[in-house]
Protein backbone atom coordinates (compact mmCIF):
# COMPACT_ATOMS: atom_id res chain seq x y z
CA UNK A 1 0.00 0.00 0.00
CA UNK A 2 1.64 3.35 -0.79
CA UNK A 3 2.28 5.23 2.30
CA UNK A 4 -0.02 8.09 1.45
CA UNK A 5 -2.85 6.22 1.46
CA UNK A 6 -1.93 4.39 4.24
CA UNK A 7 -1.91 7.97 6.07
CA UNK A 8 -5.41 8.93 4.88
CA UNK A 9 -7.20 5.63 6.47
CA UNK A 10 -5.43 6.86 9.94
CA UNK A 11 -7.33 10.44 9.30
CA UNK A 12 -10.34 9.00 8.63
CA UNK A 13 -12.17 8.85 11.62
CA UNK A 14 -10.79 12.58 13.11
CA UNK A 15 -12.48 13.94 9.78
CA UNK A 16 -15.38 12.42 9.68
CA UNK A 17 -15.97 13.64 13.11
CA UNK A 18 -14.55 16.93 12.08
CA UNK A 19 -17.06 18.38 9.15
CA UNK A 20 -20.10 19.53 9.86
CA UNK A 21 -22.34 20.44 6.64
CA UNK A 22 -22.40 24.44 7.01
CA UNK A 23 -25.00 26.45 7.72
CA UNK A 24 -26.16 29.76 5.40
CA UNK A 25 -24.23 32.16 7.97
CA UNK A 26 -21.36 30.19 7.72
CA UNK A 27 -21.03 29.82 3.99
CA UNK A 28 -21.99 33.68 3.81
CA UNK A 29 -18.74 34.49 6.06
CA UNK A 30 -17.07 32.43 4.72
CA UNK A 31 -17.46 34.07 1.00
CA UNK A 32 -14.93 36.21 -0.46
CA UNK A 33 -18.05 38.08 -2.38
CA UNK A 34 -19.53 38.89 0.52
CA UNK A 35 -16.54 40.57 2.58
CA UNK A 36 -16.01 42.60 -1.10
CA UNK A 37 -19.69 43.88 -1.00
CA UNK A 38 -18.96 44.77 3.03
CA UNK A 39 -15.68 46.72 1.39
CA UNK A 40 -17.67 48.14 -0.92
CA UNK A 41 -20.08 50.07 0.94
CA UNK A 42 -17.35 50.75 3.64
CA UNK A 43 -15.90 52.68 0.77
CA UNK A 44 -19.28 53.99 -0.02
CA UNK A 45 -20.35 55.54 3.14
CA UNK A 46 -16.80 56.80 4.09
CA UNK A 47 -16.69 58.99 0.48
CA UNK A 48 -20.30 59.97 0.81
CA UNK A 49 -19.18 61.57 4.42
CA UNK A 50 -16.26 63.17 3.23
CA UNK A 51 -16.71 64.36 0.14
CA UNK A 52 -20.72 66.00 -0.46
CA UNK A 53 -20.59 66.00 -4.27
CA UNK A 54 -20.07 62.06 -3.97
CA UNK A 55 -23.25 60.60 -3.07
CA UNK A 56 -24.96 61.95 -5.94
CA UNK A 57 -27.66 60.50 -8.49
CA UNK A 58 -25.06 61.72 -11.57
CA UNK A 59 -22.29 59.97 -9.55
CA UNK A 60 -24.07 56.42 -9.01
CA UNK A 61 -25.34 56.90 -12.42
CA UNK A 62 -21.83 56.95 -13.81
CA UNK A 63 -19.94 54.91 -11.51
CA UNK A 64 -22.57 51.67 -12.44
CA UNK A 65 -22.47 52.72 -16.28
CA UNK A 66 -18.87 52.55 -16.23
CA UNK A 67 -18.49 49.33 -14.22
CA UNK A 68 -21.39 47.73 -16.02
CA UNK A 69 -18.82 47.33 -19.24
CA UNK A 70 -16.14 45.67 -17.63
CA UNK A 71 -19.16 43.31 -15.84
CA UNK A 72 -20.22 41.81 -19.02
CA UNK A 73 -16.53 41.18 -19.83
CA UNK A 74 -16.23 39.19 -16.36
CA UNK A 75 -19.53 37.05 -16.69
CA UNK A 76 -17.86 35.21 -19.88
CA UNK A 77 -14.28 35.72 -18.43
CA UNK A 78 -16.09 33.82 -15.21
CA UNK A 79 -16.39 31.06 -17.37
CA UNK A 80 -13.41 30.66 -18.97
CA UNK A 81 -11.68 31.19 -15.68
CA UNK A 82 -14.20 28.44 -13.83
CA UNK A 83 -12.72 25.96 -16.68
CA UNK A 84 -9.01 26.66 -15.34
CA UNK A 85 -8.35 28.77 -18.94
CA UNK A 86 -7.75 32.53 -19.23
CA UNK A 87 -8.79 34.96 -22.10
CA UNK A 88 -6.44 37.73 -22.51
CA UNK A 89 -7.89 38.93 -26.09
CA UNK A 90 -11.23 40.37 -24.52
CA UNK A 91 -9.77 43.96 -24.43
CA UNK A 92 -8.79 43.39 -28.60
CA UNK A 93 -12.10 41.90 -29.29
CA UNK A 94 -13.87 44.34 -28.00
CA UNK A 95 -11.79 46.88 -30.22
CA UNK A 96 -12.39 44.86 -33.65
CA UNK A 97 -16.48 44.42 -32.67
CA UNK A 98 -16.49 48.33 -32.54
CA UNK A 99 -14.48 48.97 -35.77
CA UNK A 100 -16.57 45.96 -37.30
CA UNK A 101 -19.97 47.74 -36.31
CA UNK A 102 -19.00 51.05 -37.11
CA UNK A 103 -17.68 50.46 -40.67
CA UNK A 104 -21.39 48.88 -41.41
CA UNK A 105 -23.13 51.91 -39.43
CA UNK A 106 -20.89 54.18 -41.71
CA UNK A 107 -21.82 52.28 -44.77
CA UNK A 108 -25.37 53.03 -44.14
CA UNK A 109 -26.73 49.65 -43.36
CA UNK A 110 -29.26 49.60 -40.68
CA UNK A 111 -28.55 48.74 -36.95
CA UNK A 112 -29.95 45.62 -36.76
CA UNK A 113 -27.12 44.35 -39.24
CA UNK A 114 -24.23 46.27 -38.21
CA UNK A 115 -24.75 45.23 -34.88
CA UNK A 116 -25.54 40.87 -34.79
CA UNK A 117 -22.62 41.47 -37.48
CA UNK A 118 -20.28 42.95 -35.01
CA UNK A 119 -21.28 40.66 -32.45
CA UNK A 120 -20.56 37.69 -35.23
CA UNK A 121 -17.04 39.26 -35.79
CA UNK A 122 -16.35 38.47 -31.75
CA UNK A 123 -17.63 35.38 -31.74
CA UNK A 124 -15.49 34.14 -34.99
CA UNK A 125 -12.14 35.35 -33.04
CA UNK A 126 -13.33 33.63 -29.57
CA UNK A 127 -14.26 30.00 -32.03
CA UNK A 128 -10.99 30.55 -33.46
CA UNK A 129 -9.54 30.95 -29.37
CA UNK A 130 -11.81 27.73 -28.75
CA UNK A 131 -10.64 25.78 -31.36
CA UNK A 132 -6.71 26.13 -31.24
CA UNK A 133 -6.85 25.68 -27.22
CA UNK A 134 -9.60 22.98 -26.95
CA UNK A 135 -8.98 20.91 -30.00
CA UNK A 136 -5.07 21.53 -30.91
CA UNK A 137 -4.42 21.73 -27.32
CA UNK A 138 -2.33 25.03 -26.84
CA UNK A 139 -2.44 26.30 -23.41
CA UNK A 140 -5.18 29.46 -23.40
CA UNK A 141 -2.59 31.82 -22.27
CA UNK A 142 -0.33 31.79 -25.07
CA UNK A 143 -3.13 31.39 -27.85
CA UNK A 144 -5.56 34.73 -26.29
CA UNK A 145 -1.93 36.51 -25.90
CA UNK A 146 -1.43 35.81 -30.31
CA UNK A 147 -5.11 36.99 -30.11
CA UNK A 148 -4.63 40.22 -27.97
CA UNK A 149 -2.07 41.01 -30.85
CA UNK A 150 -3.89 39.80 -33.66
CA UNK A 151 -7.64 41.22 -32.81
CA UNK A 152 -6.44 44.58 -32.48
CA UNK A 153 -4.26 44.51 -35.61
CA UNK A 154 -7.56 42.74 -37.52
CA UNK A 155 -9.17 46.40 -36.13
CA UNK A 156 -6.60 48.70 -37.52
CA UNK A 157 -6.58 47.11 -41.08
CA UNK A 158 -10.26 47.31 -40.76
CA UNK A 159 -10.48 50.85 -39.27
CA UNK A 160 -7.90 51.87 -41.45
CA UNK A 161 -6.70 54.37 -38.14
CA UNK A 162 -9.36 56.36 -38.57
CA UNK A 163 -12.11 57.11 -35.64
CA UNK A 164 -15.49 56.51 -37.19
CA UNK A 165 -18.22 58.96 -36.19
CA UNK A 166 -20.52 58.49 -38.74
CA UNK A 167 -22.85 55.83 -37.90
CA UNK A 168 -25.43 56.77 -41.25
CA UNK A 169 -29.60 56.64 -41.06
CA UNK A 170 -29.53 54.48 -37.57
CA UNK A 171 -27.43 56.37 -35.51
CA UNK A 172 -29.82 57.20 -32.80
CA UNK A 173 -30.79 53.65 -32.52
CA UNK A 174 -27.71 52.85 -31.62
CA UNK A 175 -26.78 55.71 -29.31
CA UNK A 176 -29.80 55.02 -27.82
CA UNK A 177 -29.25 51.35 -27.30
CA UNK A 178 -25.65 51.79 -25.42
CA UNK A 179 -26.26 55.54 -24.23
CA UNK A 180 -29.84 55.60 -23.53
CA UNK A 181 -31.32 55.11 -19.66
CA UNK A 182 -34.50 53.56 -18.25
CA UNK A 183 -35.93 54.51 -14.77
CA UNK A 184 -32.88 56.49 -14.49
CA UNK A 185 -30.63 53.03 -14.97
CA UNK A 186 -27.78 53.27 -17.51
CA UNK A 187 -28.97 50.29 -20.35
CA UNK A 188 -25.65 48.60 -19.51
CA UNK A 189 -26.13 48.35 -16.03
CA UNK A 190 -29.47 46.81 -17.10
CA UNK A 191 -27.92 44.23 -19.08
CA UNK A 192 -25.05 43.40 -16.72
CA UNK A 193 -27.76 43.18 -13.79
CA UNK A 194 -29.80 40.77 -16.24
CA UNK A 195 -26.59 38.42 -17.20
CA UNK A 196 -25.54 38.22 -13.46
CA UNK A 197 -29.06 36.24 -12.73
CA UNK A 198 -28.41 34.87 -15.96
CA UNK A 199 -24.69 33.69 -15.90
CA UNK A 200 -25.18 33.09 -11.69
CA UNK A 201 -28.10 30.29 -12.93
CA UNK A 202 -26.56 28.76 -15.02
CA UNK A 203 -23.23 28.29 -13.07
CA UNK A 204 -25.60 27.16 -10.38
CA UNK A 205 -28.65 25.21 -11.88
CA UNK A 206 -27.54 23.71 -15.08
CA UNK A 207 -25.79 20.70 -15.28
CA UNK A 208 -23.84 22.72 -18.45
CA UNK A 209 -22.32 25.28 -15.61
CA UNK A 210 -21.70 22.60 -12.75
CA UNK A 211 -19.48 20.15 -15.20
CA UNK A 212 -17.22 23.92 -16.14
CA UNK A 213 -16.59 23.35 -12.38
CA UNK A 214 -15.85 20.05 -12.96
CA UNK A 215 -13.50 20.94 -15.36
CA UNK A 216 -11.82 23.55 -13.46
CA UNK A 217 -11.51 20.66 -10.19
CA UNK A 218 -9.99 18.14 -12.50
CA UNK A 219 -9.93 18.20 -16.48
CA UNK A 220 -8.88 14.59 -16.30
CA UNK A 221 -11.95 13.08 -14.07
CA UNK A 222 -14.56 15.80 -16.02
CA UNK A 223 -13.29 13.85 -18.89
CA UNK A 224 -13.64 10.20 -17.74
CA UNK A 225 -17.25 10.74 -16.33
CA UNK A 226 -18.22 11.39 -20.02
CA UNK A 227 -18.03 15.13 -20.12
CA UNK A 228 -17.50 16.91 -23.21
CA UNK A 229 -14.52 18.51 -21.92
CA UNK A 230 -13.21 19.54 -25.77
CA UNK A 231 -16.34 20.88 -26.69
CA UNK A 232 -17.05 22.94 -23.44
CA UNK A 233 -14.02 24.65 -23.64
CA UNK A 234 -14.60 25.50 -26.92
CA UNK A 235 -17.87 27.02 -25.78
CA UNK A 236 -16.46 29.89 -23.30
CA UNK A 237 -13.87 30.89 -25.17
CA UNK A 238 -16.71 32.14 -27.63
CA UNK A 239 -19.09 32.85 -24.97
CA UNK A 240 -15.81 35.05 -23.59
CA UNK A 241 -15.87 36.42 -27.23
CA UNK A 242 -19.72 37.04 -27.08
CA UNK A 243 -19.52 39.28 -24.03
CA UNK A 244 -16.79 41.25 -25.01
CA UNK A 245 -18.53 42.07 -28.34
CA UNK A 246 -21.57 42.69 -26.07
CA UNK A 247 -19.59 45.19 -24.08
CA UNK A 248 -18.33 46.36 -27.31
CA UNK A 249 -21.48 47.43 -28.91
CA UNK A 250 -22.84 48.79 -25.91
CA UNK A 251 -19.91 51.37 -25.31
CA UNK A 252 -20.45 51.80 -29.27
CA UNK A 253 -23.26 53.92 -28.61
CA UNK A 254 -22.32 55.26 -25.44
CA UNK A 255 -19.27 56.92 -26.96
CA UNK A 256 -20.84 57.60 -30.07
CA UNK A 257 -17.62 56.48 -32.23
CA UNK A 258 -15.46 53.58 -32.64
CA UNK A 259 -12.18 53.59 -32.77
CA UNK A 260 -9.28 50.41 -33.30
CA UNK A 261 -8.05 51.44 -29.13
CA UNK A 262 -11.45 50.31 -27.88
CA UNK A 263 -10.78 48.34 -24.70
CA UNK A 264 -6.87 48.33 -24.77
CA UNK A 265 -5.75 47.17 -21.14
CA UNK A 266 -9.61 46.17 -20.48
CA UNK A 267 -8.80 42.28 -19.74
CA UNK A 268 -6.57 43.08 -16.85
CA UNK A 269 -9.55 44.76 -15.18
CA UNK A 270 -11.59 42.15 -16.50
CA UNK A 271 -9.47 39.52 -14.94
CA UNK A 272 -8.95 41.49 -11.42
CA UNK A 273 -12.80 41.69 -11.33
CA UNK A 274 -12.92 38.02 -11.65
CA UNK A 275 -10.46 37.45 -9.47
CA UNK A 276 -11.63 39.94 -6.76
CA UNK A 277 -14.73 38.56 -6.59
CA UNK A 278 -13.79 35.05 -5.36
CA UNK A 279 -12.65 33.25 -8.49
CA UNK A 280 -9.90 31.12 -8.85
CA UNK A 281 -7.42 31.45 -11.67
CA UNK A 282 -6.31 27.32 -11.32
CA UNK A 283 -10.23 26.95 -12.06
CA UNK A 284 -13.01 25.68 -10.40
CA UNK A 285 -14.13 28.61 -8.26
CA UNK A 286 -15.75 31.62 -9.23
CA UNK A 287 -19.19 33.63 -9.08
CA UNK A 288 -21.18 35.26 -10.84
CA UNK A 289 -22.28 37.67 -8.44
CA UNK A 290 -18.60 37.71 -7.23
CA UNK A 291 -17.65 39.13 -10.77
CA UNK A 292 -20.17 41.86 -10.84
CA UNK A 293 -18.85 43.22 -7.28
CA UNK A 294 -15.77 43.02 -7.91
CA UNK A 295 -16.07 45.37 -11.08
CA UNK A 296 -18.13 47.53 -8.75
CA UNK A 297 -14.84 47.89 -6.54
CA UNK A 298 -12.35 48.32 -8.65
CA UNK A 299 -14.35 51.35 -10.16
CA UNK A 300 -15.87 52.93 -6.89
CA UNK A 301 -12.06 52.55 -6.17
CA UNK A 302 -11.31 54.70 -9.00
CA UNK A 303 -14.07 57.21 -8.99
CA UNK A 304 -13.40 57.52 -5.05
CA UNK A 305 -9.97 58.48 -5.45
CA UNK A 306 -10.95 60.59 -8.65
CA UNK A 307 -13.72 62.71 -6.34
CA UNK A 308 -11.14 63.13 -3.42
CA UNK A 309 -8.85 64.30 -5.46
CA UNK A 310 -6.06 61.87 -5.25
CA UNK A 311 -3.64 61.37 -8.68
CA UNK A 312 -5.41 59.11 -11.07
CA UNK A 313 -2.38 57.30 -11.48
CA UNK A 314 -2.74 55.84 -7.79
CA UNK A 315 -5.58 53.77 -9.31
CA UNK A 316 -3.66 50.78 -10.36
CA UNK A 317 -1.61 50.86 -7.01
CA UNK A 318 -5.18 50.47 -5.16
CA UNK A 319 -6.68 47.81 -7.49
CA UNK A 320 -3.65 46.10 -7.20
CA UNK A 321 -3.48 45.88 -3.27
CA UNK A 322 -7.21 44.62 -3.49
CA UNK A 323 -6.51 41.68 -5.89
CA UNK A 324 -3.81 41.05 -3.82
CA UNK A 325 -5.37 41.04 -0.55
CA UNK A 326 -8.95 39.54 -1.45
CA UNK A 327 -6.66 36.31 -2.60
CA UNK A 328 -4.75 36.58 0.87
CA UNK A 329 -7.93 36.68 2.45
CA UNK A 330 -8.94 33.81 0.94
CA UNK A 331 -5.90 31.70 1.68
CA UNK A 332 -5.98 32.51 5.48
CA UNK A 333 -9.69 31.45 5.87
CA UNK A 334 -8.31 28.14 5.00
CA UNK A 335 -10.44 27.78 1.84
CA UNK A 336 -7.59 27.53 -1.05
CA UNK A 337 -6.97 24.32 -2.52
CA UNK A 338 -2.98 24.60 -1.79
CA UNK B 1 -20.33 -17.85 -23.38
CA UNK B 2 -17.31 -15.75 -21.98
CA UNK B 3 -18.97 -11.87 -21.19
CA UNK B 4 -15.35 -10.29 -21.56
CA UNK B 5 -12.85 -11.86 -23.82
CA UNK B 6 -8.92 -9.82 -24.30
CA UNK B 7 -7.20 -11.30 -27.08
CA UNK B 8 -3.62 -10.51 -27.41
CA UNK B 9 -3.62 -7.25 -26.01
CA UNK B 10 -0.71 -4.90 -25.94
CA UNK B 11 -0.13 -1.04 -24.98
CA UNK B 12 2.72 0.40 -25.32
CA UNK B 13 3.66 4.29 -24.04
CA UNK B 14 6.63 5.06 -26.21
CA UNK B 15 9.34 2.89 -25.29
CA UNK B 16 7.38 1.53 -22.21
CA UNK B 17 5.80 -1.45 -23.13
CA UNK B 18 3.28 -1.46 -20.39
CA UNK B 19 1.02 -4.93 -21.93
CA UNK B 20 2.59 -7.60 -24.03
CA UNK B 21 -0.54 -9.66 -25.02
CA UNK B 22 -2.44 -10.62 -22.42
CA UNK B 23 -5.57 -13.35 -22.65
CA UNK B 24 -8.38 -12.62 -20.50
CA UNK B 25 -11.60 -14.49 -20.15
CA UNK B 26 -14.13 -12.93 -17.82
CA UNK B 27 -17.50 -15.06 -17.41
CA UNK B 28 -21.09 -13.79 -16.12
CA UNK B 29 -20.93 -13.44 -12.08
CA UNK B 30 -17.60 -14.09 -11.78
CA UNK B 31 -15.24 -12.24 -9.74
CA UNK B 32 -11.35 -12.32 -10.84
CA UNK B 33 -8.83 -10.88 -8.69
CA UNK B 34 -6.15 -9.46 -10.54
CA UNK B 35 -2.91 -9.10 -9.12
CA UNK B 36 0.79 -8.09 -9.16
CA UNK B 37 3.91 -5.85 -8.63
CA UNK B 38 3.75 -1.72 -8.64
CA UNK B 39 3.82 -1.43 -12.45
CA UNK B 40 3.18 -4.72 -13.42
CA UNK B 41 0.46 -2.88 -16.12
CA UNK B 42 -2.92 -4.11 -13.98
CA UNK B 43 -4.26 -0.91 -14.35
CA UNK B 44 -3.39 -0.16 -18.12
CA UNK B 45 -5.24 -3.13 -18.19
CA UNK B 46 -8.60 -2.47 -16.93
CA UNK B 47 -8.32 0.89 -18.60
CA UNK B 48 -8.28 -0.39 -22.02
CA UNK B 49 -11.71 -2.42 -21.09
CA UNK B 50 -12.99 0.91 -20.23
CA UNK B 51 -12.10 2.50 -23.22
CA UNK B 52 -9.77 4.83 -21.38
CA UNK B 53 -7.33 4.33 -24.18
CA UNK B 54 -7.14 1.57 -27.09
CA UNK B 55 -4.99 -1.50 -26.77
CA UNK B 56 -1.67 -1.13 -29.15
CA UNK B 57 -2.84 -4.42 -30.57
CA UNK B 58 -5.21 -6.80 -29.75
CA UNK B 59 -9.08 -7.39 -29.62
CA UNK B 60 -11.64 -6.64 -27.19
CA UNK B 61 -14.67 -9.15 -27.55
CA UNK B 62 -17.44 -8.73 -25.43
CA UNK B 63 -20.40 -10.45 -25.78
CA UNK B 64 -19.28 -12.51 -28.77
CA UNK B 65 -19.23 -8.99 -30.38
CA UNK B 66 -15.64 -7.23 -31.16
CA UNK B 67 -15.53 -3.89 -29.32
CA UNK B 68 -13.97 -0.74 -30.30
CA UNK B 69 -14.34 1.95 -27.54
CA UNK B 70 -13.04 5.67 -28.51
CA UNK B 71 -14.14 6.72 -25.18
CA UNK B 72 -15.11 6.06 -21.98
CA UNK B 73 -18.74 6.84 -22.16
CA UNK B 74 -18.37 3.97 -24.82
CA UNK B 75 -18.03 1.31 -22.59
CA UNK B 76 -20.36 2.54 -19.86
CA UNK B 77 -22.90 2.08 -22.77
CA UNK B 78 -22.15 -1.24 -23.12
CA UNK B 79 -22.51 -2.39 -19.18
CA UNK B 80 -18.64 -1.68 -18.03
CA UNK B 81 -18.24 0.47 -15.19
CA UNK B 82 -14.99 1.27 -13.14
CA UNK B 83 -13.88 2.57 -10.21
CA UNK B 84 -10.48 4.21 -10.83
CA UNK B 85 -6.95 3.96 -9.34
CA UNK B 86 -7.00 7.58 -8.55
CA UNK B 87 -10.38 7.44 -8.20
CA UNK B 88 -11.37 10.47 -10.58
CA UNK B 89 -12.98 13.13 -8.80
CA UNK B 90 -13.21 16.74 -8.37
CA UNK B 91 -11.97 17.81 -5.35
CA UNK B 92 -14.58 21.75 -5.60
CA UNK B 93 -17.48 19.87 -6.07
CA UNK B 94 -19.92 18.10 -3.73
CA UNK B 95 -20.10 14.30 -3.13
CA UNK B 96 -23.13 13.98 -4.61
CA UNK B 97 -22.02 15.98 -7.64
CA UNK B 98 -18.73 14.16 -8.19
CA UNK B 99 -21.32 10.94 -7.61
CA UNK B 100 -23.57 12.34 -10.95
CA UNK B 101 -21.21 14.02 -12.89
CA UNK B 102 -21.87 13.63 -16.85
CA UNK B 103 -25.18 12.01 -15.86
CA UNK B 104 -26.92 14.55 -14.38
CA UNK B 105 -30.61 13.97 -12.90
CA UNK B 106 -32.27 16.97 -13.97
CA UNK B 107 -36.13 18.61 -14.31
CA UNK B 108 -37.64 20.78 -17.10
CA UNK B 109 -38.20 21.30 -20.57
CA UNK B 110 -34.93 22.96 -22.48
CA UNK B 111 -34.13 25.55 -21.96
CA UNK B 112 -35.01 26.04 -18.14
CA UNK B 113 -33.75 22.46 -18.00
CA UNK B 114 -32.08 22.28 -14.15
CA UNK B 115 -29.53 19.82 -11.91
CA UNK B 116 -32.46 18.10 -9.78
CA UNK B 117 -30.11 18.26 -6.78
CA UNK B 118 -33.52 17.17 -4.19
CA UNK B 119 -33.31 13.61 -6.71
CA UNK B 120 -29.50 13.32 -6.51
CA UNK B 121 -28.88 13.82 -3.26
CA UNK B 122 -31.47 11.27 -2.27
CA UNK B 123 -29.90 8.85 -4.95
CA UNK B 124 -26.70 9.61 -3.42
CA UNK B 125 -27.72 9.26 0.35
CA UNK B 126 -29.01 5.86 -0.39
CA UNK B 127 -26.08 4.46 -2.34
CA UNK B 128 -23.49 5.77 0.67
CA UNK B 129 -25.94 3.93 2.97
CA UNK B 130 -25.22 1.22 0.75
CA UNK B 131 -21.74 1.18 1.28
CA UNK B 132 -22.40 2.39 5.08
CA UNK B 133 -20.43 5.02 4.76
CA UNK B 134 -19.95 8.26 6.39
CA UNK B 135 -20.29 10.42 3.54
CA UNK B 136 -22.57 12.83 3.18
CA UNK B 137 -24.14 13.87 0.04
CA UNK B 138 -23.70 17.11 0.20
CA UNK B 139 -19.86 17.88 1.63
CA UNK B 140 -17.43 19.26 -0.81
CA UNK B 141 -14.83 16.24 -1.48
CA UNK B 142 -11.49 18.09 -0.91
CA UNK B 143 -12.59 17.83 2.77
CA UNK B 144 -13.33 14.49 2.92
CA UNK B 145 -11.35 11.40 4.14
CA UNK B 146 -10.05 8.82 1.87
CA UNK B 147 -12.47 6.33 2.52
CA UNK B 148 -15.04 8.85 1.96
CA UNK B 149 -13.43 9.32 -1.61
CA UNK B 150 -13.48 5.85 -2.24
CA UNK B 151 -17.57 5.24 -1.26
CA UNK B 152 -17.95 8.65 -4.03
CA UNK B 153 -16.27 6.18 -6.71
CA UNK B 154 -17.00 3.21 -5.73
CA UNK B 155 -21.31 4.25 -5.71
CA UNK B 156 -20.60 5.58 -9.62
CA UNK B 157 -20.97 2.46 -10.59
CA UNK B 158 -24.24 1.49 -9.04
CA UNK B 159 -25.90 4.41 -10.89
CA UNK B 160 -26.52 2.09 -14.19
CA UNK B 161 -27.50 -1.31 -14.44
CA UNK B 162 -23.60 -2.78 -15.34
CA UNK B 163 -22.35 -6.21 -16.63
CA UNK B 164 -18.97 -5.96 -15.76
CA UNK B 165 -17.47 -3.85 -12.76
CA UNK B 166 -13.72 -3.04 -13.15
CA UNK B 167 -12.20 -2.18 -9.55
CA UNK B 168 -8.79 -0.62 -9.80
CA UNK B 169 -7.43 -0.77 -5.16
CA UNK B 170 -11.00 0.15 -4.27
CA UNK B 171 -10.11 -0.85 -0.68
CA UNK B 172 -6.46 0.72 -0.40
CA UNK B 173 -7.60 3.64 1.29
CA UNK B 174 -10.51 2.48 4.04
CA UNK B 175 -11.01 1.10 7.10
CA UNK B 176 -11.42 -2.64 8.03
CA UNK B 177 -15.22 -2.12 8.39
CA UNK B 178 -15.66 -0.70 5.18
CA UNK B 179 -13.29 -3.15 3.75
CA UNK B 180 -16.03 -5.49 4.98
CA UNK B 181 -18.86 -3.22 3.11
CA UNK B 182 -16.88 -3.32 -0.06
CA UNK B 183 -16.35 -6.79 -0.69
CA UNK B 184 -20.07 -7.65 0.71
CA UNK B 185 -20.82 -4.93 -2.19
CA UNK B 186 -18.89 -7.21 -4.70
CA UNK B 187 -20.89 -10.38 -3.49
CA UNK B 188 -23.96 -8.71 -3.91
CA UNK B 189 -23.32 -7.96 -7.42
CA UNK B 190 -22.32 -11.76 -8.47
CA UNK B 191 -25.29 -12.39 -6.59
CA UNK B 192 -26.94 -10.00 -9.77
CA UNK B 193 -24.69 -11.77 -12.05
CA UNK B 194 -22.53 -9.02 -12.53
CA UNK B 195 -18.65 -9.45 -13.30
CA UNK B 196 -16.04 -7.60 -11.58
CA UNK B 197 -12.31 -7.54 -11.39
CA UNK B 198 -11.00 -6.70 -8.38
CA UNK B 199 -7.34 -5.50 -8.38
CA UNK B 200 -5.75 -5.42 -4.67
CA UNK B 201 -2.37 -5.71 -3.07
CA UNK B 202 -4.20 -7.57 0.03
CA UNK B 203 -4.11 -11.24 -0.50
CA UNK B 204 -7.26 -11.52 2.27
CA UNK B 205 -9.98 -9.59 0.16
CA UNK B 206 -8.94 -11.06 -3.17
CA UNK B 207 -8.90 -14.46 -1.42
CA UNK B 208 -12.32 -13.89 0.39
CA UNK B 209 -14.23 -12.79 -2.66
CA UNK B 210 -12.81 -14.02 -5.85
CA UNK B 211 -13.56 -17.34 -7.97
CA UNK B 212 -10.28 -16.67 -9.68
CA UNK B 213 -6.77 -14.74 -9.78
CA UNK B 214 -4.99 -13.86 -12.54
CA UNK B 215 -1.42 -12.78 -11.77
CA UNK B 216 0.58 -10.19 -14.18
CA UNK B 217 4.24 -9.44 -13.98
CA UNK B 218 5.64 -7.51 -16.36
CA UNK B 219 2.91 -6.69 -18.81
CA UNK B 220 2.32 -10.18 -19.13
CA UNK B 221 0.07 -12.80 -17.28
CA UNK B 222 1.83 -15.28 -15.18
CA UNK B 223 -0.80 -17.34 -13.57
CA UNK B 224 -4.51 -17.72 -14.28
CA UNK B 225 -6.24 -19.83 -11.90
CA UNK B 226 -8.91 -20.87 -9.48
CA UNK B 227 -8.86 -19.49 -5.90
CA UNK B 228 -9.51 -23.07 -4.45
CA UNK B 229 -6.64 -24.20 -6.64
CA UNK B 230 -3.98 -22.06 -5.30
CA UNK B 231 -2.64 -20.52 -2.19
CA UNK B 232 -1.63 -16.76 -1.04
CA UNK B 233 1.49 -18.42 -0.54
CA UNK B 234 1.46 -19.73 -4.53
CA UNK B 235 0.43 -16.13 -5.53
CA UNK B 236 3.26 -14.32 -3.32
CA UNK B 237 6.04 -16.44 -5.49
CA UNK B 238 3.71 -15.78 -8.55
CA UNK B 239 4.02 -11.71 -7.70
CA UNK B 240 7.39 -11.60 -6.88
CA UNK B 241 8.48 -13.76 -9.63
CA UNK B 242 10.13 -16.65 -7.08
CA UNK B 243 7.54 -19.32 -9.30
CA UNK B 244 8.12 -18.10 -12.43
CA UNK B 245 4.74 -19.28 -13.91
CA UNK B 246 1.49 -21.12 -12.95
N1 LIG C 1 -0.14 7.09 -19.47
C1 LIG C 1 1.05 6.46 -19.37
N2 LIG C 1 2.14 6.93 -20.01
C2 LIG C 1 3.33 6.30 -19.92
N3 LIG C 1 3.53 5.20 -19.20
C3 LIG C 1 2.50 4.67 -18.53
C4 LIG C 1 1.20 5.28 -18.58
N4 LIG C 1 0.36 4.55 -17.81
C5 LIG C 1 1.10 3.52 -17.31
N5 LIG C 1 2.38 3.60 -17.74
C6 LIG C 1 3.44 2.64 -17.43
O1 LIG C 1 2.96 1.34 -17.66
C7 LIG C 1 3.42 0.45 -16.67
C8 LIG C 1 2.26 -0.25 -16.01
O2 LIG C 1 1.55 0.68 -15.22
P1 LIG C 1 0.20 0.33 -14.45
O3 LIG C 1 -0.32 1.60 -13.90
O4 LIG C 1 -0.69 -0.43 -15.33
O5 LIG C 1 0.72 -0.60 -13.27
P2 LIG C 1 -0.12 -1.24 -12.08
O6 LIG C 1 0.03 -2.72 -12.22
O7 LIG C 1 -1.48 -0.72 -12.03
O8 LIG C 1 0.71 -0.77 -10.82
P3 LIG C 1 0.22 -0.29 -9.35
O9 LIG C 1 0.06 -1.52 -8.53
O10 LIG C 1 1.37 0.52 -8.87
O11 LIG C 1 -1.02 0.49 -9.50
C9 LIG C 1 4.28 1.26 -15.72
O12 LIG C 1 5.62 1.09 -16.07
C10 LIG C 1 3.84 2.68 -15.97
O13 LIG C 1 4.88 3.58 -15.73
MG1 LIG D 1 -2.51 0.49 -10.78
Amino acid sequence: MPPEKAEAANVSIQDVVGIQQTTFIQRLFASQPFWITMALFAIIAFMSFYEPAYATERNFYNITRNFAFIGIMAMGMLAVIITGGIDLSVGSIMGFVSIVAGVILEAHYPWWVALPAGMLAGAALGAINGYIIAYIGLPPFVVTLGMLAAGRSFAQILSGNRMITDFGPDKAVVLEIGGGQILGIANPVWVLILLTFIFGFVFNYTSWGRRLFAIGGNEQAAQLTGVPVKRMKFQVYVLSACMAALSSILILGWQGSAINALGIGYELRVIASTVIGGADLMGGAGTAYGAFIGAALIEVIRNGLLMAGVDANWQGAFVGLFIVLAVYLERIRGRSRA
Amino acid sequence: MALLRLKGITKSFGAIHALNGVDIEIHPGEIVGLMGDNGAGKSTLVKIIAGNFPPTTGEIVLSDETVHFNQPLDARAKGIEIVYQDLALCDNLTAAENLFLGREIRKGIWPFRVMNYDAMFKKAGELFEELQSETRPRDIVRRMSGGQRQAVAIARTRLSRAKLVLMDEPTAAISVRQVEQVLALIRRLKQQGISVVLISHRMPDVFAVSDRVIVMRRGAKVADKEIKHTTPEEVTGLITGAIRAA
